[in-house]
């Protein structure tokens, strides 16, 4: 499989990155090498094969559900780079 | 005051417990070393001095107190993945500019409660995704080691190329690193030091940088097998916070080193023999197996069928995961912000100039083998030939087999800026071809320095081991280190 130009804008908008129309080209044939290398894995044969989840043996823990953590509001923002009275502050999103 | 930069961390440490020197003296004689070397050599992107003298006059009054902790005094170098409260934390990367967590990971936490003392924050490619170091925003870092009469920069290799920079050099006593397909071995291979990638839950991956989460494992890069094991040992153990954490008791990983190989069914891969592979490399491991045999090991052939699907599954798995975890990149909770007329524009205009290509080109083809229509065919399958290559290795520990020797890499450190590298993606990818089968299988492995190349450069070979019995690796890797017997000082240029 490879991709195409609309293809490689598709998955740049999906991804959140800006890519200027002299980008795709670039982009769309290190995507098609990517993908060429990768291409090699439908020679074997998986049939049956459970795909892993977890590399190690375990059991996610459980605990119980109470808060553990926080209270710390100013903590959380302190590197955002826009806040205001502990929120993150963003560009309008709902009119 | 140089001198005591040549100490390893295991001298460095009776040194300072039989008062030869302070824990000051030491830390000042390293900071001289880093503003001496790292202009040319570019392994720090930040020097903690101040937190550095405080710590290392903490470190004497513990001395003195007769309260020292296994690491007191002693200066390392920390990969700029950790977090490190208040200082430099940026992976890298442009993305995260000016941030400075509010936290400190589980592993450096745990250097500093055993007397460890931070020189500063170790250079890396962008996010860990490079085997070159050319990846970070910071510029890269250069090799301590130049081919004989050759002053060509060469590649410390990535993505903690900074830590084995640093390490080699004598600009700290050891460093913290992370690999996730072969980033704390193939450096260490390029630089003549030593590092090893734990198990899988044996480090906790709280509060450091999440590139792709199944396959990313913390672990320390020295310049001896002893010290990489006297860290190993401070940096491991469980962590509630850390859902993969493996709740097991950490082993006195330094107590194993001189255990010898007696006895243990030492595994050669036929599959790792690949075509082309240099004689030297080739010549390189027939002596590593002599090594082990000539100190009581048996050797073995031993087959891994699923060896060469190993880095084309990875570029799916890894690429995949960190398209999810680095969406948290947004503009919007730290680091860089570009404005944009709403939102979107606003997300897509800093990601576009926050991320670096090869971050950007990992994060769309994840995308791509994430979305609607090509999951199964890429993502599914890529992890079910994971589970293929993990039963691999299971067959061979089952039949007896305690540790596998290969190579660490198909070839020595390479040139800043190599063309062929640069114009194929893939070509720079395979230099982690004998380093992420360990990853994919979740298995530890340890690369240690073994030989030197035509042009005099070192070579590395990797010892791969059962899941949490690091400490065969330690022992194996000891017997190589000792019957190699060179010494692994690059000539100062810097």
């Amino acid at each position: 499989m490879s991709v195409d130009a609309a293809t490689v804008k598709k998955i740049a908008r999906l991804a959140r990155i800006r890519i200027t129309d002299d980008e795709v080209a670039g982009y769309e044939s290190e995507l098609n090498a990517m993908l060429g290398f990768v291409e090699q894995l439908n020679e074997v044969d998986v049939d049956g094969v459970e795909p892993m989840t977890s590399v190690t043996p375990m059991v996610l823990r459980r605990r119980e559900d109470v808060v553990t953590d926080g209270g710390y509001p100013e903590k959380i923002v302190a590197n955002a780079p826009l806040s205001e009275d502990n929120f993150f502050m963003v560009p309008k999103v709902v009119e | 005051m140089t001198e005591l930069t040549r100490l390893s961390l295991a001298a460095a440490r009776k040194g300072l417990d039989d008062k030869a020197f302070s824990a000051v003296e030491l830390t000042e004689a390293y900071l001289g070393a880093i503003a001496a070397a790292n202009p040319k050599l570019n392994a720090y992107v930040a020097v903690t001095d101040d937190q550095a003298r405080e710590m290392a006059a903490a470190s004497d009054e513990r001395l003195a107190a007769g309260k020292g902790g296994p690491l007191e005094g002693i200066p390392l170098g920390i990969k700029d993945l950790f977090g490190t409260k208040g200082s430099h934390t940026q992976a890298g990367s442009h993305i995260l500019d000016g941030f400075k967590p509010e936290y400190e990971s589980t592993v450096t936490a745990n250097l500093w409660r055993d007397g460890a003392v931070m020189l500063g924050k170790l250079n890396m490619d962008e996010f860990a995704m490079g085997s070159s170091n050319e990846t970070s925003y910071y510029g890269p870092v250069i090799n301590p080691w130049r081919g004989e009469g050759s002053n060509l920069d060469l590649v410390p290799g990535g993505s903690s190329g900074g830590s084995a920079a640093a390490v080699s050099a004598w600009l700290c006593a050891g460093a913290t690193a992370t690999d996730t397909g072969g980033s704390i071995r193939q450096p260490a291979a390029f630089t003549g030091t030593v590092g090893i990638k734990p198990t899988y839950g044996r480090c906790s991956r709280w509060g450091v940088v999440a590139f792709a989460s199944s396959l990313d494992q913390a672990g320390p890069i020295a310049r001896t097998v002893e010290d990489a094991a006297l860290l190993m040992t401070s940096m491991s153990g469980f962590d509630p916070k850390d859902s993969t954490s493996a709740d097991l008791a950490v082993p006195d990983f330094a107590a194993a080193v001189e255990r010898g190989v007696k006895g243990l069914v030492i595994g050669v891969p036929r599959e790792y023999r690949m075509d082309g592979m240099p004689e030297e490399i080739e010549a390189l491991w027939r002596q590593g197996l002599e090594w082990l045999r000539a100190e009581g090991a048996t050797v073995r052939d031993i087959s891994l069928p699923h060896t060469k699907y190993a880095l084309p599954a990875y570029y799916i798995v890894a690429p995949a995961e960190a398209s999810s975890n680095l969406a948290r990149y947004d503009g919007v909770k730290y680091g860089l912000r570009v404005s944009g007329k709403d939102i979107t524009d606003m997300y897509e205009l800093t990601r576009a100039a926050g991320f670096g290509r090869e971050v950007k080109r990992r994060v769309m083809i994840g995308t791509y083998v994430l979305s609607a229509g090509y999951y199964d065919a890429y993502y599914v399958r890529a992890q079910k030939v994971r589970t293929l290559i993990k039963r691999d290795f299971e067959a061979v520990f089952a039949d007896g087999v305690d540790a596998i020797l290969t190579p660490a890499t198909p070839s020595a450190a390479f040139g800043v800026g190599d063309e062929d590298m640069k114009a194929d993606p893939v070509k720079m990818y395979l230099n982690d071809v004998f380093t992420v089968t360990v990853n994919m299988a979740g298995l530890p492995g340890i690369a240690v320095p073994a030989g030197k190349d035509a042009s005099g450069l070192p070579l590395g070979l990797q010892l791969i081991g059962k899941p949490f019995d690091e400490e065969t690796l330690f022992a194996a890797g000891r017997v190589i280190e000792r019957s190699a017997g060179i010494d692994f000082s690059p000539k100062v240029w810097w």
